[in-house]
């Protein structure tokens, strides 16, 4: 009696574990599958070039052009990248090859606190903060006049808000590196700086784009913080000083509201779908050049 | 320090915090022999090895006291010059470490960092090297492969032709055939025999039998202690303190 219960619980279990890996699986393509059937609507009236290519953006009159906030979505995201990637590289590399182990065990706190931060609050930081600092400082110092809520302002929180999750990918990327390796190289006499460069680095590599592409992906997202400070305004953004409106901060302003509007709610899910369709895109261009290099020059 | 003597050590010791690695190791290290560091494992064979070459560098927490001389210069007050001195000793270590690119480039980075520059100076350097190892015949036309894609054995030889490619006066080698089939293992020790004619080798192992058959001159290490040294007649033959009778007899607790 005992023995069959045993029998019975180790196959229920089994059982569960096969539903849920079944149901994680199978998550993403519902996603997709929903958010087409919810967007069909309008992909169906609409040519899809014109719809990611077309400027105007006139809900009320039938016009659903997606383009500036496309553009919009990637100038903050492409500059967040460019000013947080920088300096998480450098700090990895500083934490994992120059200071003691002690240094890294404070580091690790500083890091999770701000991975933890809520995004409100630095979309709040932004505006108190941020959004100043722009229109008064950094705007007059191009010569250019600014409100402060702008692609920059949000590029700027956002470099911010994911900077805890490249550095700690790099920082355990940077340490699984063999100290083998590392003493190789100076036995041959490179400099520290030169073992970073040429050996760390390129043992790394596919490290570091798993770690970039994964922040990428997590800035395009982001909804909240870039919502409060990038000004929202439907336009194509001509310099960085320039608000603009991206696709998620899109979805959370409008969503619920003037679904009144004719093919409105399948406008917001299709921008839904280019969310997710760019996600799986920088996924795959990832793994791609991972591969790549693990078969070309690992 | 005698001509004939190419590494000196004099007290040296090695703390990491309050424990103490090595306990004032006092040896000479010959010209152009196989010098072999016997011991078992965890007695500092290692830590010693890298106060040679100063790779104690990388590990913050270690404190090294003492000198290391090699050709009158102390290594271990030799600043920023270190990065010069370690072109003077190959290491091989007790896994091969390929750097992340090809075969060719392997060859070709210590080169480049010794200044050599011209292309076909380089290819006809890294040509030389590889047959020096007897990898030449093997990987001569996949020179532009991954060095990773080579065997265990194939890697090892690299990394010793890499080794060599910086031209050094010394080999510094840790447990060097320890990961490797028996096949390869024989190669290394045969090419060691061989190099001695044009270096000088210090061998870490804790293999007794590779001991006898290689060496010239032997330094028995436990817990950080220098026990016993002198040739290997000398400390196979007849040793002289209790623990190197009982090391070398296997009743070793």
């Amino acid at each position: 009696m005992y023995l069959l219960n045993r029998i019975q619980r180790h196959r229920v279990n089994y059982t569960w574990m096969i539903v849920s890996l079944l149901l994680v699986a199978s998550l993403p393509f519902l996603l997709f599958l929903g958010l087409y059937l919810k967007s069909f609507l309008l992909i169906h009236d609409y040519h899809l070039g014109d719809l990611l290519f077309s400027k105007v953006w006139k809900p009320g009159s039938g016009k659903f052009g997606f383009y500036p906030f496309i553009v919009g979505s990637i100038w903050v995201t492409l500059l967040a990248m460019l000013i947080s990637a920088p300096i998480c590289l450098l700090t990895a590399i500083y934490v994992t090859q120059y200071t003691r182990k002690r240094f890294l065990r404070i580091m690790h706190p500083a890091i999770d606190i701000l991975a933890g931060i809520p995004s409100v609050v630095y979309g709040v930081w932004g505006i108190l903060v941020i959004v100043p600092f722009i229109s008064c400082f950094v705007g007059p110092l191009f010569g250019v006049q600014t409100l402060g809520y702008s692609i920059l302002a949000a590029a700027l929180v956002l470099s911010v808000m994911i900077i805890p999750f490249i550095l700690n990918i790099l920082i355990e990327v940077f340490r699984t590196i063999p100290v083998e390796l590392k003493e190789a190289s100076l036995s041959l006499g490179a400099t520290q700086w030169q073992t970073v460069k040429i050996v760390l680095i390129k043992k790394a590599l596919p490290g570091i784009i798993a770690a970039f592409g994964f922040g990428l992906a997590r800035a395009f997202g982001e909804t909240m913080a870039v919502l409060m400070v990038v000004g929202n305004v439907v336009k194509l953004p001509k310099s960085v000083f320039d608000p603009g409106y991206t696709l998620p901060a899109l979805i959370a302003n409008n969503y619920g509201e003037m679904l009144s509007i004719p093919r409105y709610e399948s406008a917001l899910m299709f921008a839904a779908l280019i969310l997710l369709a760019v996600s799986l895109f920088f996924n795959l261009v990832m793994h791609f050049f991972i591969d790549r290099y693990n078969k070309f020059s690992a | 320090m005698k001509p004939t003597h190419k590494i000196h050590i004099e007290n040296l010791n090695v703390y990491a915090g309050k424990q103490q690695i090595l306990k004032d190791i006092n040896i000479e290290i010959p010209k152009n022999k196989i010098t072999v560091i016997l011991g078992p494992s965890g007695c500092g064979k290692t830590t010693l090895l890298k106060c040679m070459n100063r790779l104690t560098d990388l590990y913050p927490e270690l404190k090294v006291t003492g000198k290391v001389l090699i050709n009158d210069k102390n290594v271990l007050d030799a600043g920023e010059d270190i990065v010069k001195l370690r072109q003077y000793m190959g290491l091989l270590s007790q896994r091969p470490y390929p750097l992340p690119m090809n075969i060719y480039n392997n060859i070709a980075f210590g080169l480049k960092l010794k200044g050599v520059k011209r292309r076909r100076e380089l290819h006809k350097q890294v040509v030389h090297y590889l047959q020096q190892a007897n990898l030449w015949d093997e990987v001569k036309n996949r020179l532009r492969e991954p060095a990773s894609r080579l065997s265990i054995g194939q890697q090892q030889r690299l990394c010793l032709a890499r080794g060599l490619a910086v031209n050094p006066e010394i080999i510094l080698a840790d447990e060097p055939t320890s990961a490797l089939d028996p096949i390869s293992s024989q190669y290394i020790e045969e090419k060691f025999v061989e190099l001695k004619n044009d270096y000088t080798i210090v061998l870490v192992t804790h293999i007794l039998r590779q001991a006898r058959r290689i060496a010239d001159y032997v330094v028995f290490m436990y817990l950080g202690e220098v026990i016993e040294q002198g040739t290997v007649e000398e400390v196979f033959g007849n040793p002289k303190m209790e623990k190197t009778k009982q090391y070398l007899g296997g009743t070793f607790n």
